[in-house]
């Protein structure tokens, strides 16, 4: 089966795949089915799929109560709405009772380039970590997506899963075998160490190769599960090297920076450096390139990072 | 005897009355004194809940996992104690927990939790959630093609919280008849009389234009609360709401229609006095029946 580039196809499929593979999936949608491609579902299982209107409280808390009644519900909206605008919903009727509600926050952070700020999540990881029991995925590529969604359905509890607009990259390789909570090395070095989630981690294998030209080896490091973060593999690919740089597309505060210093700290380590988005909201652009570029989140910034770490 | 006006049993709707009464007396005993506790607005369900869990439910205390069983989603959490008074009265929760409610380790928490609780089918009380997780029970009991019922208890407060609305447009899209849902209407909230703070007018009318079926009923009339849910149980293509009017505090002289008691603390003499006032009633043929 050939994965499609783009992350929204390829989790649409993967959907149908999984509800075909368990009759208790179910998936709810708040009229944006055809943004988040969760209409391949409601096409293959029109009785297992519920269309909840533009109403994501509610769209949450029915979650709730289809998996209390034993299914298995998978939740769609844009990222910013699936996580900030319930977040009270998430949090009492889903996580404290530790439910197996599946969460597809669409378009994460800046991947609705032209909708702007009101439609771009750069604080959901940071929301969804805080959660007690959530996991919060973010998945490089449309191959490390289907990798996860193969997954997704054992696990227990609740999981917030992050997926771009935009065709991203293959990065990851398709036959390598996956688990929540893995940290994928996807290039060794000596010198640096680049962690990094999504869309961030194509330009951190750039960036590396920029280094490489400047004579800096970096080991660049996948972070797919932003929570739980393995945080002894953290301690143990952030060993030995004379730089660390978390890159993700996300505010700096609270997500994979936050999370990856969360998990160093007690352990010694060299000193770290954070590509992310500084404490503001996203806004509107002609190109998704664009907007990331504007926001510092590419390849050069990465580099040059290291290379500061390096001459301090 | 037979019940004049609907054909049911005096003794037994007498014995409904006698368990009402004995539901707030462990209300009483959970808070107890010098303590904040739920009283008003879990005094104003007892004879709801008594008519729920000790005639219409479908719900067998020895099996509190059947899958077939009638669901009650207390979506008004804070009055978790009169939910609880039921489950200690049918054996689900032990009567040595009554004295525990709200301590470190206890079983018996300050709003349902249903990892703590026997018997507490979700974690409610962050308001305006229990109707819409209602509506996601009913639609997987639907799938799999089961007949249980789903209850949901909410305040007449709560319905200021916009996600109930969104899940009664929800209930009523998709059909969904084994809802039931009971408004206790007893016009106070948590800063005063709802006239005061945030009245919702014309609530029937409310759910009537959300699609529902609806009926208002004396919230303290065990004959009236069977009559209402019978006849929920008997329409069908679309949900019905029981619009209960309550009072706050109801069968506690000193509580009834008191904001103060919406999350009071009893003295000992109010202690004293409301156990007194319950147990007369329990104890007396035919006082405190409900007119």
């Amino acid at each position: 089966m050939t994965i499609p580039t783009n992350p929204r196809s390829a989790y649409g499929e993967a959907l149908v795949a999984l509800g075909a593979k368990d009759p208790r999936v179910v998936a709810l949608d708040a009229d944006l089915s055809k943004s988040t491609q969760s209409i391949m579902f409601k096409t293959a299982y029109p009785d297992r799929h519920f269309e909840m209107g533009i109403a994501e409280q509610n769209m949450v808390s029915t979650a709730a109560g289809l998996a209390l009644a034993g299914k298995i519900p998978f939740l769609h909206s844009f990222a910013v709405f699936a996580s900030g605008r319930v977040y009270d919903q998430l949090r009492n009727s889903v996580c404290i009772p530790n439910l197996d509600v599946r969460i597809c926050g669409s378009s994460c952070g800046l991947s609705d380039f032209g909708d702007g700020k009101t439609h771009q999540s750069v604080e959901d990881v940071a929301l969804m970590r805080a959660l007690p029991n959530m996991s919060v995925l973010c998945p490089a590529d449309s191959l490390e997506l289907a990798a996860m969604m193969e997954c997704i359905l054992e696990w227990r509890g609740p999981v917030y899963l992050r997926v771009n607009r935009n065709d991203l990259p293959f990065t990851t390789s398709p036959d390598s075998a996956y688990r929540i909570g893995q940290i994928t090395p996807l290039r060794d070095g000596d010198d640096a160490a680049i962690f990094a989630s999504g869309v961030m981690v194509s330009a951190a294998l750039d960036a590396a190769r920029m280094l490489d030209a400047k004579g800096v080896s970096a080991r660049v490091l996948n972070v797919g599960t932003i929570k739980p973060l393995d945080g002894e593999a953290a301690v143990r690919h952030a060993a030995g090297v004379r730089a660390i740089v978390a890159a993700e597309e996300h505010s700096v505060i609270g997500g994979l920076g936050s999370a990856l210093l969360e998990a160093l700290r007690g352990a010694p380590h060299a000193p770290v450096e954070l590509i992310g988005i500084g404490d503001r909201f996203g806004l509107s652009a002609e190109s998704y390139g664009a907007l990331l570029a504007h926001f510092g989140l590419t390849a050069e910034a990465i580099t040059s990072a290291v290379l500061t770490l390096l001459e301090g | 005897m037979a019940d004049a006006r609907n054909g049911r049993r005096t003794d037994d709707i007498r014995s409904l009355e006698r368990t009402a009464s004995k539901l707030r007396e462990h209300v009483v005993r959970m808070i107890g004194v010098g303590k904040a506790g739920h009283l008003g607005g879990s005094c104003s369900l007892a004879e709801i809940a008594a008519a729920l869990y000790f005639r219409a439910m479908r719900f067998d205390p020895k099996n509190i996992a059947d899958p077939d069983r009638d669901r009650l989603l207390l979506s008004k959490g804070h009055s978790v104690l009169i939910q609880y008074a039921a489950l200690i009265e049918l054996g689900v929760i032990p009567l040595a927990e009554r004295e525990k409610v709200k301590t470190l380790g206890g079983m018996l928490q300050g709003h349902p939790d249903m990892d703590k609780t026997p018997g507490i089918e979700a974690v409610t009380g962050s308001l305006g959630q229990g109707l819409s997780i209602g509506v996601g029970m009913a639609l997987a009991l639907r799938l799999d093609r089961r007949g249980a019922r789903v209850f949901v208890i909410m305040g007449d407060g709560e319905l200021a919280e916009g996600q109930l609305w969104e899940a009664a447009m929800a209930a009523a899209r998709f059909g969904l008849d084994r809802i039931t849902g009971i408004v206790d209407r007893n016009r106070i909230q948590a800063t005063g009389p709802t006239r005061e703070v945030f009245e919702i007018p014309q609530i029937e009318e409310k759910w009537r234009a959300f699609g529902w079926n609806t009926l208002t009923v004396d919230g303290h009339s065990i004959p009236a609360v069977l009559d209402a849910l019978d006849r929920a149980s008997g329409m069908h293509g679309a949900p019905t709401v029981i619009v209960a009017d309550t009072v706050k505090g109801k069968g506690i002289s000193f509580a009834e229609d008191t904001a103060a008691f919406h999350n009071g603390i009893l003295t000992q003499g109010q202690y004293d006095l409301a156990l007194a006032e319950l147990q007369a009633a329990q104890a007396a043929p035919e006082e405190g029946r409900s007119a």
